[in-house]
């Protein structure tokens, strides 16, 4: 009873909002009206749970861009529509469909967990709904998945473990480990490692797994002693790498670590000594002092009160992004040709420096190498410059 | 594999083996005295965890979950015991199953709204915060070896109490012949609250040494039951001694599989769970067929 009269209420309060809108603006037609009306963003990020952070952090940075264009992106005011997708892969079609049908948003921004990113893109797929990628870094929805309005301005899961295993790779190391999680984001970062070691003449000779999110490393570290390698590389994330890189260090183990960033990104307070000296490869990293990045971090930390993260940069390139396809067709999202055709040739001034989309529409851009000093991962060279992921099976072009 | 890494799996293990038994001898108990197969004994575990780790975050040290936990567990069930468990003993299995589902959900639902949905990492005590070289590549950290002393005293114990002490003989008859105790005129339902806060503080304490070994995260209990589980049937319902060699074995097959034949090792325990269910339906060391 309670909904159905509230439900009353509030449709006949639209009909109302929308005659009054109509009366103000006379009565326009076709593109005008679009061009009155704000272009609705659909923000589909985890607000709370275990990724609640990197999706806050990830508005943030939309946020500040927008604030930096004065509040407008291409002449047309923004409207955000906040969606928690509590980073549950099950309900992930649904909360995308929820953004896209009832809310008909112009624009999706999301999300940080790969399984709810394959539900996102199963429903844009079908709708056409313009999406930028601020995080999931599963290699599909840019390979054979590839969509014409998808979009990616973080990573593909291959990236930065491709560029650890190049890195490597050039110093002549020509045995080297794995270990991982067994799930996609494991497997997709341990072949880009191997295809960078292989690239130099090098070999991954063990991969060692076990079930996400299991901690039980101590059977996996055991063997690294007997495997006769040079050196071992690992892709964890969160309280995972935490463990993980405790654990190494308390085995005493004298292969050194490496591994894809995340092993050491937001980790590095809980991992303290165990952590050090560490090298890992990402496309952001602290230390970088390019003018664009020292201005975005002060902007964000006076906006979100916290310092800027890989995340934070992630997300605020996706706006970048937008901005500069919406800048190309002045607003008007009906011609989507124009609008893509921008977006795909975008040269985009990041704080990771500068970056542009391939043709498989992911962010190509710098790997750096980083290394653990003083409970920070500094930037100590460039593992792979302007690296693009192969986009293998995306027939975009 | 060489001699030396193979003890050292060994000795994880034993180690893994031994945690679990902490687990299922809880479990096997209430199981064996009340008939009440209690699905919220992983959570009970994963409440273990999340308090030490609450503890450690504000004293700075593991040392004072230890206490605690034993004794907060023990209180904690003896409350559920008095307050719920006991108007379910002559419920059917369903409304059991249902309140101990139901208990699953109030618990991870607590800990998230007080802790959240954050995965923590628990620092090693700083006195066992050094590694033990087994070999010339590899070091055994001294809290592992702290946790494998601290679970054979704390079964030891156990054994002790359930196989010499009077209390520990009317527990075992209760796990048999439950009609004999009360046709003896002892008071069932002090035997019942005993079990059940025995039980669930060694769940609690589990969790409070597996914390720093594997960080807490929401639905660790989950894994941790299902093997404890396992480790029950192989072991026989109710037997605390089949508790612990199914424990040691569980934990052995699993490690050794997952270092020596990865592929199969999330396979292996369940196998023998089916081998052994048929060359013994009542488990390893069952009385009651």
């Amino acid at each position: 009873m309670t909904r159905g009269r509230f439900g009353g209420i509030s449709r006949r309060r639209m009909l109302q909002g929308t005659a009054a809108l109509a009366a103000s603006t006379g009565v326009p037609t076709g593109w005008a009206i679009a061009q009155a009306k704000p272009l609705k963003v659909g923000l589909m990020l985890p607000y709370s749970g275990t990724f609640a952070k990197l999706g806050e952090n990830i508005t943030f940075a939309v946020e500040t861009l927008l604030a930096e264009k004065g509040g407008k992106l291409g002449g047309r005011e923004i409207q955000f529509v906040k969606l928690d997708d509590e980073s549950k892969p099950e309900n992930g079609p649904q909360n995308a469909d929820r953004l896209v049908k009832r809310d008909q948003v112009d624009v999706l921004i999301g999300t940080v967990h790969s399984g709810v990113q394959m539900g996102i893109h199963k429903v844009v797929k079908e709708s056409g709904t313009l999406t930028i990628i601020p995080n999931a870094g599963n290699n599909v929805v840019t390979r054979a998945e590839c969509a014409k309005n998808v979009f990616r301005t973080s990573f593909t899961n291959w990236q930065p473990a491709h560029g650890m295993g190049l890195e490597l790779g050039r110093r002549g190391i020509k045995k080297a480990a794995w270990v991982t999680w067994d799930y996609a984001a494991g497997q997709e970062s341990g072949e880009g490692f191997k295809q960078g070691l292989e690239k130099h003449g090098g070999q991954l000779v063990q991969l060692l797994t076990l079930k996400f999110p299991e901690t039980n490393f101590q059977p996996l570290l055991a063997q690294i002693p007997n495997l006769g390698v040079e050196v071992v590389g690992s892709f964890f994330a969160g309280g995972g790498a935490v463990q993980f890189v405790k654990e190494y260090a308390a085995a005493g183990i004298k292969v050194p670590l490496c591994g894809s960033g995340f092993l050491t990104e937001g980790t590095l307070g809980a991992q303290g000594d165990a952590a050090n000296g560490i090298e890992t490869a990402l496309h952001y990293g602290d230390g970088l002092d390019n003018p664009k990045n020292l201005a975005f971090r002060k902007a964000f930390k006076d906006k979100a009160g916290r310092d800027a993260d890989v995340y934070a940069v992630q997300g605020y390139d996706a706006a970048q992004l937008l901005a500069i396809g919406l800048e190309a067709v002045k607003g008007n999202m009906d011609d989507e040709a124009g609008l893509y055709k921008a977006m795909r040739a975008a040269k985009i001034d990041s704080p990771r420096g500068s970056i542009s989309m391939a043709p498989s529409q992911n962010v190509t851009q710098n790997i750096y190498l980083r290394k653990v000093q003083g409970g920070e991962n500094k930037v100590v060279g460039v593992a792979a410059e302007n690296l693009a992921d192969p986009g293998t099976g995306c027939t975009l072009a | 594999m060489d001699i030396a890494s193979l003890l050292v799996q060994l000795l994880n293990g034993v180690q893994y083996g031994l945690l679990l038994f902490l687990i299922a001898s809880g479990l096997t108990l209430i199981f064996g005295v009340m008939g009440i197969i209690n699905l919220a004994h992983g959570s009970l575990f994963m409440l273990g965890a999340y308090s030490a780790f609450l503890v450690a975050r504000a004293t700075g040290s593991l040392w004072l979950a230890v206490p605690a936990g034993l004794a907060g567990g023990a209180l904690f069930g003896l409350i559920l015991e008095r307050g719920l468990f006991r108007r379910f003993y002559t419920r059917d299995h369903l409304d059991q199953v249902l309140l101990t589902f139901a208990l699953i959900l109030l618990f991870e639902e607590t800990r998230s709204l007080l802790v959240g949905n954050d995965f923590y990492s628990v620092p090693v005590p700083a006195i066992l915060d050094f590694s033990i070289p087994i070999t010339s590549g590899f070091a055994y950290s001294a809290y592992r070896f702290a946790v494998i002393a601290l679970c054979l005293v704390l079964a030891a114990t156990l054994f002790f109490w359930i196989e010499r002490t009077k209390t520990g003989a009317i527990i075992r008859a209760a796990a048999e012949k439950p009609e004999m105790v009360d046709v003896l005129g002892i008071d069932s339902r002090r035997i019942h609250a005993t079990v059940f806060a025995v039980g669930t503080s060694l769940a609690v304490i589990a969790g409070v040494l597996a914390a720093p070994l594997y960080s807490v995260y929401p639905g660790m209990g989950d894994g941790f039951l299902i093997i404890s589980f396992v480790v029950v049937v192989i072991g026989g319902l109710g037997s605390v001694s089949g508790a612990f060699w199914a424990a040691l074995v569980i934990g052995l097959v699993d490690t050794l599989g997952k270092a020596y034949v990865p592929k199969a090792a999330g396979l292996a325990i369940y196998v023998l769970m089916a081998a052994v269910l048929l060359w013994r339906p009542s488990g390893l060391f069952g009385q009651r067929a």
